[in-house]
């Protein structure tokens, strides 16, 4: 900042007009474009004309080693043979359960954290560095982290022993608590009969429409690691709060609980909403955590299309298959995106 | 709620009720939490240290017998050179997208023409986007420019796929330098170059810390690319190794957990040096500056 003082001199100077040369002026209006051009030409061409590419590989009949780019007759059949595919459906129906749950919890949690700092206790800032700290971490080691945690002979189920949870359900005869986690691959709260008592034609269909077990632990894993990010969030809205809105609350005798609920919490909805889109962003992309903890899951339970894009690529080389479905993935992000950068467009 | 209300509003602000209760509900609540925080931090660092020897996978939750090093010695032997190899990635990738970041931040802030905020928003949208869908041809494009396999291919996959964020948390950081100075240093004579090399450079030291740190961590923390650019096990960033080695049954748990810390350890370093601006890079990155 010692900088400042030195400049202010300058304005001192600015005072008695001088003129500026007219041509240099009209020359860095030039420049300005031709130096932003090589970042912005990369860019387009690394995103915009990759998703181009992308879109007609997965209209191509690339479909092995060998590279093929001829268009797939009919026209966009592979997106046909994609959507009809079992795997990809229970991996739309993960990708859609995972965020709304992980959504609830991170930014529920994050909130309640962010309100529970709020209060200036002592060791504020222990505690908020803490809550942040697995944002730091990488989604690998948060993985391989947590599949030991939810590996069903240790972690987790060790501390139902430790509370003695287990020996209570064993006084009473009952089979002692031991949930096989990532290893299960029920789904649990299955709909599927109760719509097909409305609509009969469900009864046929392969898709469970229910939650997959194993997806919940991995749903707590991401929320362990991005939880402190909503934190953060609220954090900085709270502290935009003006001070004389809690004194006024204060004033009316309002509760604490009350001036959350009513006040505070209300106020911060705008934040909410862009907590809401990133972190949504995130888990509809989300790859690298499933991949380390639990992969595809027993019977695909916790695929999801990122892993699925990764082995058709990679694995199978069904390249086309492969481009459709992270095709996909870019509409669903775009679904949550577009919106937020237009109106991020018209505040500039 | 009604009595409180009819309270006259005139008098002195009734103080503050400081309910012990509420603040030690608040307290355990907050201790609840940060144990469900720390314990897979716990669990990484005890059990890296344990001897397989002497403990199971039964004793999880509990501290080492013996301290004799654990899984380290045999963990830092299978990672040392993908450590080695993500910062030879890190830091080139980190520097040159700040650099860039820093320049691009200053047109889009001070140097605005016709049409920027458009092509800034077309830019920003790049940092949204799956990567799945460019994964096919940026390998392509890294196999013509004979970069695939090579961690100079991660370098500029990095650089260009950095330059949203970057440009982003830069443009907010310039746009907040008063207009005033560079009005004052173009009367001096100061063009676009001069301008920046006078005035936003010395003031940007903060940003470049911001930036450098969250890209930093970002690259750091990348599996996708560096599982698909390069193929080498050897060269190939920590994250990726650290996988591998998850998913290989020979290798025992206590080395696994080790291996996290190892790799966990420098991102987890800056945060505790630097959180202050670690902070501030992830609120940037949520585009409200």
């Amino acid at each position: 900042m010692a900088t400042i003082p030195q400049v202010s001199a300058r304005d001192a100077v600015a005072a008695t007009p001088r003129r500026v040369s007219r041509s240099r002026f009209s020359f860095d209006r030039i420049l300005s474009p031709l130096l932003l051009a090589p970042s912005a030409v990369a860019v387009f061409l690394f995103v915009y004309g990759f998703i181009g590419i992308t879109v007609w590989i997965s209209l191509s009949n690339w479909r092995s080693a060998a590279e093929d780019l001829s268009l797939r007759q009919p026209i966009g059949d592979s997106y046909q043979v994609l959507f009809s595919q079992s795997r990809f459906q229970i991996d739309l129906r993960n990708t859609l359960l995972f965020t709304l749950i992980f959504l609830l919890l991170a930014v529920g949690g994050g909130l309640g954290l962010a309100v529970l700092l709020d209060r200036k206790i002592t060791g504020s800032g222990f505690f908020r560095s803490v809550f942040l700290f697995p944002y730091a971490l990488s989604f690998i080691t948060t993985g391989v982290t947590w599949s030991w945690i939810f590996n069903p002979e240790t972690g987790v189920n060790l501390l139902f022993d430790a509370i003695g949870l287990n020996a209570v359900l064993a006084s009473f005869g009952v089979e002692p608590l031991k949930p096989g986690w990532i290893t299960d691959g029920t789904v649990a709260w299955q709909l599927n009969g109760a719509i097909a008592a409305v609509y009969p034609p469900a009864a046929d269909w392969s898709l469970k429409l229910g939650i997959p077990v194993a997806l919940i632990p991995v749903t707590i894993a991401a929320a362990w690691q991005l939880s402190g990010f909503a934190m953060a969030m609220f954090l900085a809205g709270l502290g935009t709060i003006p001070h004389e809105v809690r004194e006024a609350a204060a004033l009316d005798g309002a509760t604490d609980r009350r001036l959350y609920q009513d006040i505070i919490v209300p106020l911060l909805k705008p934040i909410m909403v862009s907590t809401l889109i990133i972190l949504g962003h995130v888990s509809l992309k989300i790859f690298d955590l499933i991949f380390a903890m639990s992969g595809k899951g027993p019977g695909f339970a916790t695929d999801v299309p990122g892993i699925f894009v990764y082995e058709m690529i990679f694995r199978a080389q069904r390249y086309n298959i492969g481009a459709a479905a992270s095709i996909v993935m870019l509409v669903l992000v775009c679904i949550v995106i577009v919106p937020y950068l237009a109106r991020q467009l018209k505040e500039l | 709620m009604a009595s409180t209300a009819l309270r006259p509003s005139l008098q002195a602000p009734p103080p503050r009720k400081k309910s012990r209760l509420g603040h030690y509900v608040v307290m355990a609540l907050l201790i609840l939490a940060t144990l469900f925080f720390l314990a897979p931090v716990y669990v990484m660092v005890v059990n890296g240290l344990k001897d397989k020897s002497y403990m199971t996978l039964g004793d999880m939750w509990k501290l080492p017998l013996y301290l004799n090093g654990g899984g380290f010695p045999l963990a830092w032997e299978t990672l040392d050179q993908n450590l080695l190899a993500s910062f030879r990635i890190v830091i080139p990738a980190t520097i040159l997208s700040a650099v860039i970041g820093a320049v691009n931040g200053y047109l889009l802030s001070k140097w605005k023409f016709k049409g920027s905020d458009v092509v800034f928003t077309l830019i920003l949208f790049g940092m949204f986007i799956p990567y799945q869908a460019i994964l096919i041809p940026m390998i392509q494009t890294m196999d013509f420019l004979n970069l695939y396999g090579r961690w100079q291919g991660l370098v500029l996959v990095h650089v260009i796929y950095g330059i949203p964020i970057t440009s982003l948390i830069f443009r907010n950081y310039f746009a907040n330098v008063p207009n005033e100075l560079v009005e004052a240093a173009r009367i001096d004579g100061a063009g676009l170059v001069g301008v920046f090399r006078q005035i936003m450079l010395p003031l940007a030291a903060p940003a470049f810390v911001v930036v450098g740190i969250f890209q930093f961590t970002n690259i750091w923390n990348d599996f996708l690319f560096g599982v698909t650019v390069v193929f080498d096990p050897k060269q190939q960033p920590v994250t990726v190794a650290l996988n591998n080695l998850n998913g290989t049954n020979s290798v025992d748990w206590t080395v696994v957990m080790a291996a996290a810390v190892l790799a966990a350890l420098p991102t987890a370093v800056v945060y505790i040096l630097l959180g202050r601006f670690f902070i501030r890079g992830l609120l940037a990155g949520s585009m409200k500056g």
